[in-house]
């Protein structure tokens, strides 16, 4: 290999302690083998960034594993299947693996037992379109699996040049206690060579970079051994420095080709683009064996007397996880991901779900409460480890003070919520919740104004919708009024009037008069729209 | 389940109070050599500016209904009191370090919301307040060697009524550099003075060189441990060095050169302990570098043209000002955006 590579560096950083070698003693196992099928399988329909999919199954139906239940809504969607056969129970709102203890649209499955595979065959996406190739990504539920869930197909891209210049395969797991990746590559290393190079190919990439944080040598030694049993060219696999956040995918890009990404840029714009090791494995399974995703590598850690790495469907309770790991009598918290960016779960029982790459089983031994928080004093630690780049304690003091203008101007949006800042803070104030705070605040604002300025574009059309009907309505009675004056002439010429009928005709003619006028109005004020009428 | 608290769930174990105590800590190398050379008198100073900060700091804690014992025992008040009783003179009387510390802490401080609100720097307002009302006290300062006199020393600080200065004190090497150039007659020249006067020592003032080297000592610790940064102290330390030193090869006669500079009065004192305070002063990196330069440009003018020997307080209290400013217009380009154009 290329041992001279030049590596970039990301500023900032933090080297919490990482709790990984609990969890790497044994090999990933099938859940399955080991804790057999749970009473039901929920399989929230939501699951990746974007649109809610449809359920496109009913109570009472039976399904195959592997089969479609939640067809991807919109551009940004993304499939869900069954991760087992049986019966569908339920589609019902359940409780969600979120913070926020929200109820969602799962699909409720009872499992039949025999685990039946729904038809499926090797997609031949060499001879395909790459529209194709993307329909078949979204339709086979690939997303993002280092924990962002955003659907795989929308990155599979060469960029504006028609070819990119680097494909990032982030390995780095840079989180504490997670070590899903690490074990996958050590297992499953070939796998996830092949996906990068399908993924190369898909993406016309120059060049593949494989990057690893140095403390797994043995999933860099697993997949250099990969690499040469596959014979994939222009791949390569770079141990980068251990150093958090080292696998946030910029700070990765960066490390690796020097290039940074600014917020709210696509990287293909730069001729990067970046997957998750365990995406490269999904992708292989999809494209290869034909297999939509319907499990992945969970960590079960911390508090637990037995940490391991498990192959989950999505589905299984996370208590499950638990039990078979052995949750310690202390534990008080079940969190999803790591340690530093992590979501502590409402309950035990929800699901484990394509974003679940941890269970992290926490206790107030191993996770205390904060001491109690103290005044920024501005010393800058949280400045000098943000990788980012971003003033902290700035952002802090708007977000606090509700000065949201000012905390954007900061590059609020540009936080990656990686926890550095927090973690180092001799202040211990929870800096990454009021940035959470600051940014639901201001969506919140923006979805408020967007909603109002649709209340009054609504209400101006209806104001000139009615104007027009008005006009259109008095249009209409003058049309009428001409014809009945033009019969009462006809008829009026036929027979003697007297004074009351003459009496009649005049006002009829005098009223006609003014409808005419109006009739002549009505074209103009049709020109002004679509602007408000002025009263 | 508890979800009181969200991720990061574990941290560094850092806290306001450690910070605060290795800043005192790294104050020690230069309380010794301030002993060793001017007698035990400091220590009570620093002694009596720690009873008044803490409990100055309680008081007012209790007055604005904050928890006492959290912030009493983070070390803040403590620190300004240690700050202020190193820049006051050893042998001033015993009210004037507990009147300042009082200032400091409920008026500068507290006053002002507290603890990492306050926008001036507390030691320095407090001594400038001190030094524009008490000129004559705040500048009796101990002659070096004269340190077997503690009985003296404590006449001075606690005995009242008339002060016999004569037998121990001298006027610092600063102030009668400054008096010799001023005096409109005198054919002084900076070498002429300073190799007549035992206030002169090697090459900064008799005894306080050494207290300086110390604080740099300590100072030099303060930044490998990262409870500060190098820039400040740098650039500092650059500053008046450029300054003097264009000065002093442009008239080495009127204007002493770098070494006396850096190693007389405040000036390691205001490069490590003072000009670091971070609620006060610039926090961005190129921030840090203006404003500490700022602070050693105006200090060397007032020591050079202006009515008081030193100018630490006065210039560090100008800067204080000009820090939200400095920040603003140095903010470090932020990831991803290091090309953009500016707006």
């Amino acid at each position: 290999m290329n041992a001279l590579r030049k590596l970039f560096r990301f500023n900032g950083g933090v080297k919490p302690s990482y709790n990984k070698e609990p969890s790497t003693t044994e090999p990933i196992v099938d859940f399955l083998d080991v804790a057999g099928m749970p009473a039901e399988y929920v399989i929230p329909l939501h699951q990746s960034i974007g649109g809610v999919p449809h359920p496109l199954v009913a109570p009472g139906e039976h399904v195959k594993k592997g089969q479609l239940i939640g067809g991807p809504d919109g551009f940004v969607s993304s499939a869900v299947h069954a991760s087992t056969s049986g019966l569908v129970k339920a589609v019902e709102h359940r409780l969600m693996p979120h913070t926020s203890g929200l109820t969602a649209l799962c699909v409720v499955i009872e499992p039949d037992g025999k685990d039946e595979w729904i038809e499926h065959a090797p997609v031949p996406w060499r001879s395909m379109a790459p529209d194709e190739v993307r329909d078949a990504l979204r339709d086979a539920g690939v997303v993002g699996l280092g924990g962002a869930v955003f659907p795989s197909y929308l990155k599979v891209n060469p960029g504006k040049k028609g070819a990119l210049d680097t494909l990032v395969i982030n390995g780095a797991e840079c989180e504490p206690f997670i070590t899903c990746d690490d074990m996958q590559m050590r297992q499953y290393g070939e796998t996830i060579v092949r996906g990068a190079g399908i993924l190369r190919d898909l993406t016309k990439a120059g060049q593949v970079l494989i990057g690893v944080e140095d403390n797994k040598p043995e999933a860099i030694a697993a997949m250099n051994a990969a690499l040469k049993a596959t014979g994939e060219q222009r791949i390569e696999i770079v141990p980068v420095p251990t150093r958090y956040p080292a696998g946030g995918a910029k700070q990765l890009i960066r490390v690796l080709t020097g290039i940074e990404v600014p917020h709210g840029k696509r990287s293909t714009d730069y001729g990067v683009q970046c997957f998750n090791t365990g995406t490269a494995y999904g992708i292989y399974e999809a494209l290869e064996l034909g297999r939509p995703l319907i499990s992945r590598v969970v960590t079960v850690a911390g508090n637990v007397e037995r940490p391991r790495n498990y192959i989950v469907r999505f589905g299984t309770p996370m208590k499950d996880l638990m039990n078979v790991a052995g949750a310690k009598p202390d534990s008080d918290r079940v969190i999803m991901g790591g340690p530093m960016m992590g979501f502590a779960m409402p309950s035990a029982d929800v699901p484990v779900v394509k974003a679940t790459n941890c269970v992290l089983v926490g206790s107030p031994a191993l996770f205390p409460p904060p001491p109690p928080e103290m005044p920024c004093i501005r010393c800058g630690e949280c400045a000098k480890v943000c990788p980012t780049d971003l003033q902290p304690f700035e952002m802090y003091w708007f977000s606090r003070a509700k000065i949201f203008g000012k905390a954007q101007e900061y590059h609020l949006f540009d936080c990656i919520e990686c926890g550095c800042c927090a973690y180092v803070c001799p202040s211990r104030i929870p800096l990454v919740d009021y940035y959470r705070f600051a940014k639901s605040e201001i969506w919140a604002r923006e979805n408020e104004k967007a909603a109002a300025d649709q209340a009054r574009t609504r209400y101006e059309f209806r104001m000139q919708r009615e104007e027009r009907e008005k006009q259109e309505k008095a249009a209409k009675l003058a049309a009428k009024a001409a014809e009945t004056k033009a019969k009462l002439a006809a008829a009026g010429a036929a027979a003697p009037e007297d004074d009351a009928k003459k009496a009649l005709i005049a006002a009829a003619m005098a009223r006609a008069q003014q409808a005419d006028k109006a009739a002549e109005a009505a074209p103009a004020a049709e020109a002004a729209q679509p602007q408000a009428p002025q009263e | 389940m508890n979800i009181a608290f969200n991720s990061p769930y574990f941290r560094k174990p850092a806290s306001v109070r450690s910070v605060m105590l290795r800043v005192l800590l790294a104050l020690l190398p230069g309380i010794a050599a301030y002993v060793w050379f001017f007698g035990a008198a400091i220590l009570v100073q620093i002694a009596l500016a720690s009873a008044a900060a803490l409990a100055g700091e309680a008081a007012i804690l209790r007055l604005r209904d904050k928890p006492v014992w959290l912030f009493v025992s983070d070390g803040s008040a403590l620190v300004t009191g240690w700050l202020i009783a190193l820049s006051f003179p050893p042998i001033a009387p015993w009210w004037m370090v507990v009147v300042a510390t009082l200032i400091a802490v409920v008026i500068v401080k507290h006053l002002y919301g507290g603890l990492g609100q306050n926008p001036f720097n507390p030691a320095m307002a407090a001594f400038c307040i001190m030094i524009v009302a008490y000129p004559q006290l705040m500048s009796q300062w101990p002659a070096a060697g004269h340190h077997g006199d503690f009985a003296a020393q404590m006449q001075l600080i606690f005995g009242g009524g008339e002060r016999q200065l004569d037998a121990v004190t001298m006027a610092t090497a600063l102030d009668t550099l400054r008096t010799a150039l001023h005096s409109a007659d005198s054919h002084a020249t900076v070498h002429g003075v300073t190799s007549s006067q035992p206030t002169f020592g090697m090459f900064g003032g008799n005894g306080w060189e050494w207290v300086a080297a110390a604080y740099l000592l300590g100072g030099v610790w303060l930044v490998q441990q990262g409870i500060i940064t190098w820039h400040i102290p740098v650039a500092f330390l650059a500053a008046l060095a450029a300054a003097a030193g264009l000065a002093h090869g442009i008239a080495p006669d009127r204007f002493a050169g770098p070494l006396f500079h850096l190693f007389s009065g405040g000036a390691m004192l205001g490069a490590f302990f003072i000009a670091t305070d971070p609620v006060s002063g610039a926090t961005t990196p190129r921030g840090k570098l203006i404003y500490a330069a700022g602070i050693a440009l105006l200090a060397w003018i007032i020591r050079t043209w202006g009515a008081y020997p030193d100018g630490i307080a006065f210039a560090t209290l100008l800067m204080n000002i000009c820090a939200p400013l400095i920040d603003l217009n140095t903010q470090p380009p932020v990831f991803g955006h290091k090309n953009d154009k500016k707006p």
